[in-house]
C-alpha cells in the first residue's frame, strides 16, 4: 500500500497568540517541514507617514511613539533628530544627554521584551517572561518618573527634551544600574547554559552574512552574523563619539546568537548610561528660541538611529510650512521580516515560531 | 556534563520563589488577621476583642483593603484639571490638539478690562473616548489655565459618558499633574499627597500688574 503525499498550504495568523500581533504567515509543509513562507503584511496598517503630512512637527512625536510601542522612547528620538536637520537646530547639551539616556534605557527594555517572547516562543511558558517583566516594569517606572507615561512617552522635542529629570529620578536610576548586571546575570545563569533551549536554537534559522546585508538588514539580527555594523560607532548621531562600549558581535548568525548578541548589548548600554550619567552637565534641556511650531526651510533631509530592533530611519521633505510635505519610516521590523523565508525554508514547524521570535519585531512598526 | 544547566536553572526560579514577588495586587488586597489590624493600626489582639466579626473574617481569608498604587507626580492621567479664572478662551489647546478632540465655544463676556476683551467659555468638550493623552493642549496653553490631571479610572458602559464638559472640568479636584509644570515641580508639589492647588499657585508668571501691561501694550502697538 502506498500513501499519496502532497505539500499542504496552512496560513498562521492573522490573529494567532504567537505572532506578536496581527501577521499572517503562508507556509507550505512538507510533512513537517517547511517547503516555502511567505509573509503577508498589512493587517494593522494605520497611515502614520500620510497622518505626518497633516500634523506638525511637535505634533508627530505623539504618532512615532505607536508605531514601535515596545520602543517608543527611540522612534521619537529618530524624528526629532530628523526634524532637527531639517530645520538646522542645535539642540541643547543637557536635553541630548538626557535623550541618549533615556534611548539606551529603552534599548534595555525592548530587549527585556524581546528575550522574553523569544522564550515564550521556545515553549519556556511565562517564567522567563515575567523575569524579564519585571525589570522592564523598573524601567517603565523611571520612564513614568521621567515624563509621565509608561508606554507613550513623548518626552522629546526638536532641540531637546521637553521638561528636566526630576530630582527623585537620579537616585532611582543609580539604584537600578547598580541591580540590573546582577539580574542580566541571572537570565544568562537561567537559559545560556539549559540544555533545551541550546538544543532548540543552536544551528537553527541561519542566514548567511552576505543575505543578510543584501536585504539591508540590521540590527541586532546582523551583528548575530559577523557584521560590525553599528549606526553608535559607524555614524555617531547625538554624543555617541564621546561615551566608550563596544560593540558585542556572534558569528554563527542563528537563533542563540541572536539572543546573545541582545544580552551583551544590554550590558553595554547599561555601561553607556553610566558614561552619561557622568558626563552630564547643567543647564535648559531645550533651546528657548525653538518654536512650538517649527518652520523648516524647503528641503529634504534623512537621519537614521541605531533602535533596539535596527536602523530605524526618518525621510522628512519640507515645503516650508509648519507640516512636513512628505515622511517616510524606514522601519526596522519590516525590512528584518522579509528575511523570514530565507530563516525557514528547510526547517520544521516547531521551528518556525522560535525563529520568528528571534527577529524581534514589532507589527506596529511592520505594518506603521 | 549534560543536564547541568538545567539545573542551574532550576537554582534561579528556587532563588525567585524565596523573593518577594513584585506583582501588585489591584483594586484591594487580601489581607489576614495581622494585615488588617496593621492597617487599622492596631495590635492583632486588640483588633480581635474590639471587632471580633472583622477578625474572624480576616482568618477565614474574606477581607480585603484598598491598595493606593503609587504614581509619579508627573503621571499624565486622563482627566484634566482647568482652571476658570487662568482661561481666556482663546483655543490654543483646541487648535494644537493633534486629534481635535477638544470643542470650545466663547461668548464675549461682556465686560471690559484695562487689558481686552474677556470671554466666557461656555462649552469645554473633551473627548476622552479619543484621547491620547500627549498633553500638547497643556504644553500650548499660554496661560497655564488648563493641566493634565493624575487619574485613571474613568472606565464608563458607553462612548458618550468618556465627554468631559465644562461643569465636570469646573468642579473637578484641582490637583494638577507636574508634566510641563516645572514652576509646580520647583515648589515641590505633588498631586497624590499635596493639597489642591489654587489657581494662584499653578501658573508660571506672577498676577501681571495691569497699570504696567497697559503701558507696555500701547508701546507696543504705537512703535
Amino acid at each position: 500500500m502506498t500513501l499519496r503525499t502532497e505539500p499542504v498550504t496552512i496560513n498562521i495568523g492573522p490573529h494567532h497568540p504567537s505572532t506578536h500581533g496581527v501577521f499572517r504567515l503562508r507556509v507550505t509543509f512538507d510533512g513537517e517541514v517547511i517547503v516555502d513562507a511567505e509573509p503577508v503584511f498589512g493587517y494593522l496598517h494605520r497611515g502614520t507617514e500620510k497622518l505626518a503630512e497633516e500634523r506638525t512637527y511637535v505634533q508627530f512625536v505623539t504618532l512615532t511613539d505607536r508605531m514601535d510601542y515596545v520602543a517608543s522612547m527611540t522612534n521619537n528620538q529618530g524624528w526629532v533628530l530628523a526634524v532637527e536637520k531639517l530645520a538646522g537646530i542645535t539642540p541643547s547639551p543637557r536635553g541630548v544627554w538626557l535623550r541618549m539616556i533615556s534611548a539606551e534605557l529603552q534599548r534595555i527594555a525592548s530587549h527585556l521584551v524581546a528575550i522574553g517572547f523569544f522564550l515564550q516562543d521556545l515553549g519556556a511558558f511565562a517564567t522567563p517572561l515575567m523575569y524579564t517583566m519585571r525589570e522592564r516594569e523598573r524601567i517603565l517606572d523611571l520612564f513614568e518618573i521621567l515624563c509621565g507615561a509608561r508606554i507613550t512617552y513623548s518626552y522629546m522635542r526638536p532641540g531637546g527634551v521637553f521638561q528636566d529629570a526630576p530630582q527623585e529620578f537620579w537616585p532611582r536610576l543609580d539604584t537600578f544600574l547598580k541591580e540590573m548586571p546582577h539580574y542580566v546575570d541571572e537570565y544568562e545563569r537561567l537559559i545560556s547554559g539549559n540544555e533545551i533551549v541550546l538544543v532548540r536554537t543552536k544551528g537553527i534559522g541561519k542566514v548567511p552574512a552576505d543575505t543578510l546585508i543584501n536585504a539591508s538588514a540590521s540590527g541586532p539580527i546582523l551583528r548575530a552574523a559577523g557584521v560590525d555594523w553599528d549606526l553608535r560607532k559607524k555614524d555617531p548621531y547625538e554624543f555617541y563619539d564621546r561615551v566608550k562600549f563596544d560593540l558585542p558581535l556572534a558569528k554563527e548568525s542563528d537563533n542563540f546568537a541572536r539572543y546573545i548578541v541582545r544580552i551583551q548589548e544590554m550590558r553595554e548600554s547599561l555601561k553607556i548610561v553610566t558614561h552619561c550619567k557622568e558626563q552630564i552637565e547643567p543647564g535648559p534641556v531645550r533651546p528657548k528660541e525653538v518654536p512650538f511650531l517649527v518652520r523648516p526651510p524647503r528641503g529634504d533631509a534623512y537621519a537614521h538611529i541605531e533602535a533596539p530592533k535596527g536602523e530605524l530611519g526618518y525621510y522628512v521633505v519640507s515645503d516650508g510650512s509648519i507640516a512636513p510635505y512628505r515622511c517616510h519610516v524606514r522601519a526596522p521590523s519590516f525590512i528584518n521580516l522579509t528575511l523570514l523565508r530565507d530563516m525557514l525554508v528547510g526547517w520544521k514547524v516547531a521551528d518556525m515560531i522560535v525563529t520568528f521570535g528571534s527577529i524581534d519585531i514589532n507589527m506596529g512598526e511592520v505594518d506603521r | 556534563m549534560y543536564g547541568f544547566g538545567l539545573l542551574k536553572g532550576f537554582s534561579v526560579t528556587a532563588l525567585n520563589m524565596a523573593r518577594t514577588p513584585f506583582t501588585v495586587q489591584y483594586p484591594d488586597r487580601r489581607v489576614g488577621l495581622f494585615g488588617l489590624a496593621q492597617a487599622s493600626g492596631m495590635n492583632p489582639l486588640q483588633f480581635a476583642m474590639k471587632r471580633p466579626g472583622d477578625a474572624v473574617r480576616a482568618i477565614l481569608g474574606m477581607a480585603k483593603i484598598k491598595v493606593e498604587l503609587p504614581q509619579a507626580p508627573r503621571f499624565r492621567g486622563q482627566d484634566f484639571i482647568w482652571y476658570v479664572e487662568r482661561c481666556t478662551g482663546c483655543a490654543s489647546c483646541a487648535k494644537l490638539c493633534p486629534l481635535g478632540i477638544i470643542r470650545i465655544v466663547t461668548d464675549p463676556a461682556g465686560r471690559e478690562t484695562q487689558e481686552g476683551e474677556v470671554y466666557d467659555v461656555e462649552v469645554f468638550d473633551i473627548d476622552l473616548a479619543r484621547c491620547m493623552a500627549c498633553g500638547i493642549c497643556v504644553e500650548v496653553c499660554p496661560y497655564d489655565a488648563l493641566h493634565m490631571g493624575s487619574g485613571f479610572e474613568r472606565s464608563k458602559y458607553a462612548f458618550k459618558n468618556l465627554l468631559i464638559t465644562v461643569d465636570e472640568l469646573k468642579q473637578m479636584p484641582k490637583r494638577p499633574s507636574t508634566w510641563f509644570r516645572p514652576q509646580l515641580e520647583a515648589k515641590g508639589y505633588d498631586p497624590h499627597t499635596g493639597n489642591e492647588a489654587d489657581w494662584r499657585l499653578v501658573g508660571r508668571h506672577e498676577m501681571p500688574n495691569l497699570t504696567q501691561l497697559k503701558k507696555s501694550w500701547v508701546d507696543d502697538r504705537t512703535k
